[in-house]
């Protein structure tokens, strides 16, 4: 089946949020971020400095769908778990709910182990979350009709317009 | 599929360049970079051979100002478009809003057009949507070079559904930007219709 779009109200968004600073703390990790399997950066928490957090979000998202297709090729499902290792920093990677990536990165102010332990019980956490999340939208056909009208859409033309040129 | 959230009040949206090896997708890409100004584009992102032929995927990031408090994000993907990278190429259409179809007009490269543009149905098919249901338009390029296709043989060929086309030199930017804000428009007009 297609994904619809996915949409996040602010009670969602809180909680995801919430799940998300207990984990960054648990596990004493520098930040953490969610990614939308497509690449769309849902949420980031932690000290990422100056980093490029949007290409992070993308590149996490293909990086993941790299390895799934890997997975399936050696006949695995998928692997629900990547970890890369750094000299000073290290990224551990699951998936939540079969569309939503959380990515941990952590030095060695922590140990995998921990990293691991607190990722999973976040997972859990999260997932319920965004089951509703994703039950909502297929629900209610959601509240976005409020926002995204005839002049939402004249005005991104506008900016379309004035923005999208040499 | 878009991630709008109400509570950053951002829209998130993926466009995705999409043809033939060499057709000038990447190109597309660097020359929105090059002339957009810093404030509205990020950085840049390209996964690429030695030979700067695509390898995974390029990626850029440009944001409208906001929209009714929303701020509209599209980022900008290319896939692989070399025959043997089709394991890649399948996998950035994920999540896809908007796709720009680049052909290479020269009249040696119809095969591997129509080839692409096949492909490209079938590797939506396998992420479980249809070209029917994404808003896409075409983009001729090349158009500098000699031995192309006049318009109309190309319409014939690669546009029966009669979906916007744009005439392009991408290396010198001619039909770029038109071809991105008419993307960019029918993914809006889509958003706001649901």
């Amino acid at each position: 089946m297609p994904e619809g779009d996915l949409v996040v109200y602010e009670e969602d968004y809180e909680k995801v949020n919430a799940i998300l600073n207990q984990l960054l703390n648990e596990s004493q990790s520098n930040f953490v971020l969610l990614v939308d399997r497509s690449g769309q950066l849902i949420s980031i928490q932690g000290e990422t400095k100056s980093m490029d957090s949007i290409a992070f979000a993308s590149l996490s998202a293909g990086n993941y769908a790299a390895t799934s297709e890997l997975a399936k090729i050696i006949g695995e499902r998928e692997f629900s778990v990547l970890f890369h290792q750094g000299d000073r920093e290290s990224i551990h990677i699951s998936m939540v709910a079969e569309r939503v990536i959380l990515v941990v990165v952590f030095d060695d102010k922590t140990t995998l182990g921990l990293v691991r332990l607190r990722v999973n019980k976040a997972c859990e956490e999260l997932a319920s979350v965004f089951t509703a999340i994703f039950d909502k939208v297929s629900a209610e056909e959601r509240r976005a009709d409020v926002v995204l009208d005839s002049s939402f859409q004249g005005g991104a033309e506008e900016e379309i317009d004035k923005l999208f040129r040499e | 599929m878009a991630l709008i959230n109400y509570s950053s009040r951002e829209i998130n949206c993926k466009i995705v360049y999409y043809g033939c090896g060499l057709c000038g997708k990447t190109t597309n890409l660097l020359y929105i970079h090059e002339k957009i100004p810093d404030n509205i584009k990020g950085e840049m992102v390209s996964l690429a051979t030695e030979t700067d032929r695509t390898l995974f995927f390029d990626f850029l990031p440009l944001e409208l100002g906001a929209v009714r408090g929303f701020k509209t994000r599209f980022h900008l993907y290319t896939v692989p478009g070399q025959v043997h990278y089709d394991a890649s190429r399948k996998l950035i259409l994920k999540g896809v809003d908007g796709i720009v179809f680049v052909v290479d007009s020269q009249r040696e490269r119809l095969e591997d057009n129509i080839e692409s543009f096949e492909n490209l149905k079938i590797n939506l098919n396998k992420q479980g949507y249809s070209l029917e249901d994404i808003p896409y338009i075409i983009q001729y390029n090349k158009l500098d070079l000699p031995n192309v296709m006049t318009y109309e043989q190309m319409e014939r060929h690669i546009n029966p559904d009669g979906v916007p086309a744009f005439e392009s030199i991408a290396i010198s930017g001619v039909g770029v930007f038109d071809s991105l804000k008419a993307i960019s428009k029918l993914v809006i007009a889509k958003l706001s219709r649901r």
